[in-house]
């Protein structure tokens, strides 16, 4: 774990992966005073803190209880109704050498967890899947991927809450409603839910 | 009781102080680019703190209130006339119903702030009024046409503040990290002691700035972070870029440095090809 003080009111710890990450956010977010809390890849920004000095001690003078944390923490459990038939199946079947009915086999059968999100609001990165079934992300990135689409790039699964250029592979689609600024909370997928996709 | 945009000129939006606690769900900040003067413009007109109003740029806007309202104009320095006639910046102002209000092009600065007593009503969005360049979250930039509600007026008008006059060219005072060690220390020199200007594809995202390229030391792949307002970031063209209120929550390029809180107004007031200096707090 390093701590690295940013200006005069954040802190951004980074821990060993995107579990711990996790852990610390989940945690931070009912201990600690900040305005923001980001989780990411392998990172957690607190920001907008007082004293980040005292802050960064807590974090690691806590570190036994924040990093059992997100193991024993439930999220809630969604499901999120999936039709398999995205541009980029075959091709993804060819990289995890199995068939397309194998995909979807594969795909349903994990509990993913969101880990963090970003590139646009309710986007959310769901880890779950090994690591030996990484997928690069497209040479050149589609001008529009359609919301719901539903996608992998590396180990990462996500679902594009509203149409935007993207580089992910698609898989499928989902009618399920990722972002709704009138629902709390507004994503559907907020750091710390469990996830699976049941083929439609 | 509404707001009639008659011209909205290159870009207005409605701002107030930003949406907090979101960033985790993906949703930038937003608000007052130049919250000191967006914060004189509220109080100009008796405003509580989260009342919102309207940040102009380069060109100005023009309104018509369907009541009499109270108005003040403060940031980059404006003519600003009520029917004609030319009024008091950065003053309250009594405007009678239905007169035509036009906030004129920035004679120095980029953004003024137009506020109404009871503030620019709009329905709130994840606990703020603000306009979102990236990501879209609230109001739409305005259009002509547009009608926005006002709401009721809370307090009174304070005539006695001080207007911080937007002058050009101050240096960005710079805090270290989180990636400082990207840089070497001939590139940190570059940074504060070049001269950069702004260039012309600065938005509400970043200041991005022209001038010499920074050489990174480190040019392996960071994983994307947390992003902070104020972040200096450096892509692979080697030109810093300035994090602004509109900044994606997260980055995956090196944060060599942050410009103090209390500098990001100037940031905000910079207009392309003016000078930037960057220095070590």
């Amino acid at each position: 774990m390093e701590l690295i003080p940013i200006g005069e009111d954040a802190l951004l710890v980074e821990v060993d992966d995107s579990d711990a990450a996790l852990a610390l956010a989940l945690w931070a977010r009912a201990h600690v005073k900040a305005r923001e809390v980001v989780p990411a890849a392998r990172s957690v920004l607190l920001d907008g803190v007082v004293e980040p000095a005292a802050v960064a001690a807590r974090v690691f003078d806590r570190q036994a209880d924040w990093a059992t944390g997100a193991a024993t923490s439930e999220g809630a459990l969604v499901e999120i109704p999936t039709v398999y038939d995205g541009a980029d199946l075959d091709d993804i079947a060819a990289l995890w050498r199995c068939t397309v009915a194998e995909v979807v086999e594969r795909h349903t059968a994990i509990e993913y967890r969101v880990a963090f999100c970003g590139f646009a609001p309710g986007f959310a990165y769901l880890s779950g899947l090994p690591a030996a079934w990484a997928v690069g992300r497209l040479a050149g990135p589609r001008t529009r991927v359609p919301a719901g689409s539903v996608a992998l790039a590396d180990t990462w699964c996500g679902v594009y809450p509203t149409a935007s250029p993207g580089g992910w592979r698609l898989l499928g689609r989902t009618d399920a409603a990722l972002w709704d600024v009138d629902r709390e909370p507004p994503a559907l997928l907020p750091p710390g839910a469990r996830v699976t996709f049941v083929a439609r | 009781m509404t707001v009639t945009v008659l011209d909205a000129g290159l870009l207005t939006t409605v701002q107030d102080r930003g949406r907090h606690g979101c960033a985790h769900l993906g949703v930038p900040r937003a608000g007052a680019l130049d919250a000191p003067a967006a914060a004189l413009a509220g109080r100009l007109v008796g405003n509580p703190r989260d009342a919102a109003l309207l940040e102009t740029t380069l060109t100005g806007v023009a309104l018509r209130a369907d009541r009499a309202v109270t108005l003040a104009v403060t940031g980059a320095d404006c003519e600003v006339r009520v029917d004609g006639r030319a009024v008091s910046f950065a003053e309250p102002v009594p405007v009678r119903a239905g007169a035509e209000v036009v906030v004129g092009p920035a004679r120095r600065g980029v953004r003024s702030y137009v506020a109404f007593s009871g503030g620019i009503d709009v329905p709130p969005v994840l606990g703020s009024r603000s306009t979102d360049m990236l990501a879209g979250v609230g109001p739409a930039p305005l259009r002509a046409g547009d009608v926005l509600p006002l709401g009721s007026p809370t307090g009174s008008p304070a005539a006695l503040d001080v207007a911080v006059p937007v002058r050009p060219g101050g240096p960005l005072r710079l805090w270290r990290g989180p990636r400082t060690d990207w840089l070497t220390p001939a590139d940190w020199e570059v940074l504060t002691g070049s001269a950069y200007v702004v260039s012309p594809d600065s938005d509400r995202i970043g200041m991005r700035v022209l001038g010499p390229p920074l050489v990174r030391a480190n040019r392996g792949e960071l994983l994307s972070e947390g992003m902070v307002l104020g972040a200096v970031q450096v892509p692979p063209s080697g030109l810093p870029v300035v994090f602004l209120h509109d900044h994606p929550v997260t980055g995956g390029y090196p944060v060599v440095a942050v410009v103090d809180a209390r500098d990001l107004w100037r940031c905000a007031q910079a207009r392309p090809g003016e000078p930037v200096r960057f220095v070590l707090r």
